[in-house]
């Protein structure tokens, strides 16, 4: 099942001219750029592993780029996604982020039923890579 | 039919593309370095008919840029190398044309395992501009062959090849360590294109200089400041450590402070005129003209 998360979720995933251009959108904002990854993909784990330093002093996509691949290299098998802070004051936060990186095979995620007192019934998901192997193992 | 000729005439293209005015800029703002600013002339035409090229459907890879600079201290390396990043913008050679400036200390680290970051984050911040390497003989130190720099030295190699649209690096130096410098990284020497050596300022470029730096600072030599003021320049270039530009720089700095002294104790009001003038007597205070012989003083005052 394929995992849909952040802008362009619906969307084929970008290839690298397109990436670029992101970017190149992104910074022309004043946004930094950060790189996380993660085994996880369950929709509440939002804190993914950061991969280096947020990039503040960038001004070319190309400089990304490099650090994508480099990351792409390291995890060839994670989710990676990249995300553009805006450090303006008020907002100081995350607006923009996407999926630029996803292992071959994503199994989905399993419905957990759990009954609770009366007839009452609590639903949960649980993603099947993460029940069957370790933290770093499981893509 | 004329009229799309006329639009791709080098010249024409030249002007449109806005490079023009940087080279202009660039005549009119350097003194001397008269290799340079060829050398930087054809970079410009070499890219321009590239493009030309390009538009005919003819192969033209982009050329290497990468660039040494080597010349003595105050000959205008960093100032061409701003200039260069600008005009390479201009030309459409580098996306952002901004420069990064960087010495030993930004690329090598300090201990295992730490060169590798830092050099790459250099490198990233540099993608789409220019690189500046001051003093890159500093990089390689044989005499410590555990020396981090070697690490640096391969990691810009590398980039220098597999980026080289996406940035330009020029290093700089005194000449003769350069030499050795490239002697001893011979990687380095061969991915380097263009070898441009700034040659020391005359006497008359001296001056003008001079002339330059005191317009931009808004102060005039009066009559007789002048003459002593070249007098000045001809004995300061016998001496050691004379740093041309620079030189001339730190003396306007000291003649500047000796001015705002002597007008200090002034119990008038002060005319625009006195405060933009400078005097002979504020020169002639300089201790180059009263030991001819104790010459061997840092920088002089």
């Amino acid at each position: 099942m394929r995992i849909t998360q952040g802008t362009f979720s619906f969307l084929p995933d970008l290839t690298d001219a397109q990436i670029t251009k992101q970017i190149d959108y992104c910074l022309a904002q004043g946004w930094a750029i950060g790189l996380e990854y993660t085994d996880d993909p369950h929709p509440r784990n939002t804190f993914w592993e950061m991969f280096g330093n947020p990039m503040f002093d960038i001004h070319d996509a190309a400089g990304v780029m490099l650090e994508l691949h480099s990351c792409r290299k390291t995890f060839p098998n994670h989710y990676i996604r990249l995300t553009a802070f805006d450090s303006t004051h008020g907002t100081e936060s995350v607006v923009m982020s996407f999926i630029v990186n996803r292992p071959e095979d994503e199994p989905g995620f399993r419905l957990v039923r759990s009954e609770e007192g009366g007839r009452t019934m609590r639903y949960s998901i649980e993603s099947y890579a993460v029940q069957r192997a370790a933290e770093g193992a499981r893509y | 039919m004329d009229a799309a000729l006329q639009a791709t005439a080098p010249t024409a293209l030249l002007e449109a593309s806005g490079a023009r005015a940087v080279l202009d800029k660039l005549d009119a703002e350097l003194v001397g370095l008269a290799p340079v600013k060829g050398r930087i002339r054809d970079i410009a035409a070499l890219l321009l008919i590239d493009k030309l090229r390009a538009e005919q459907g003819l192969q033209s890879t982009p050329p290497s840029l990468h660039m040494c600079f080597t010349g003595n201290p105050g000959t205008g390396k960093t100032t061409v190398a701003l200039r260069m990043a600008e005009v390479l913008k201009q030309l459409g050679y580098v996306r952002k044309g901004h420069l990064v400036a960087v010495t030993r200390d930004d690329l090598v680290g300090q201990f295992i395992g730490h060169t590798a970051p830092k050099t790459k984050e250099v490198l990233k911040k540099a993608m789409g501009g220019v690189l500046f390497i001051d003093e890159a003989y500093y990089l390689y130190r044989p005499e410590n062959e555990r020396d981090y720099g070697q690490e640096a030295i391969e990691i810009l190699l590398q980039v220098m090849e597999n980026h080289r649209d996406d940035l330009v690096v020029i290093l700089a130096g005194y000449k003769d360590r350069m030499d050795t410098f490239f002697a001893s990284n011979p990687g380095m020497a061969s991915r380097i294109a263009h070898h441009i050596d700034f040659p020391d300022y005359s006497q008359d470029e001296l001056m003008q200089i001079t002339q330059l730096m005191l317009g931009q600072l808004n102060y005039r030599f009066d009559g007789a400041a002048e003459p002593a003021f070249a007098r000045y320049v001809a004995l300061r270039r016998q001496q050691p450590h004379f740093a041309n530009a620079r030189s001339i720089r730190n003396a306007l700095d000291r003649i500047r402070l000796r001015h705002a002294t002597r007008l200090f104790g002034s119990t008038e009001p002060l005319s625009r005129d006195q405060l933009t003038t400078l005097q002979a007597e504020d020169i002639l205070a300089s201790r180059v003209f009263g030991t001819g012989s104790a010459t061997t003083q840092k920088e002089t005052s």
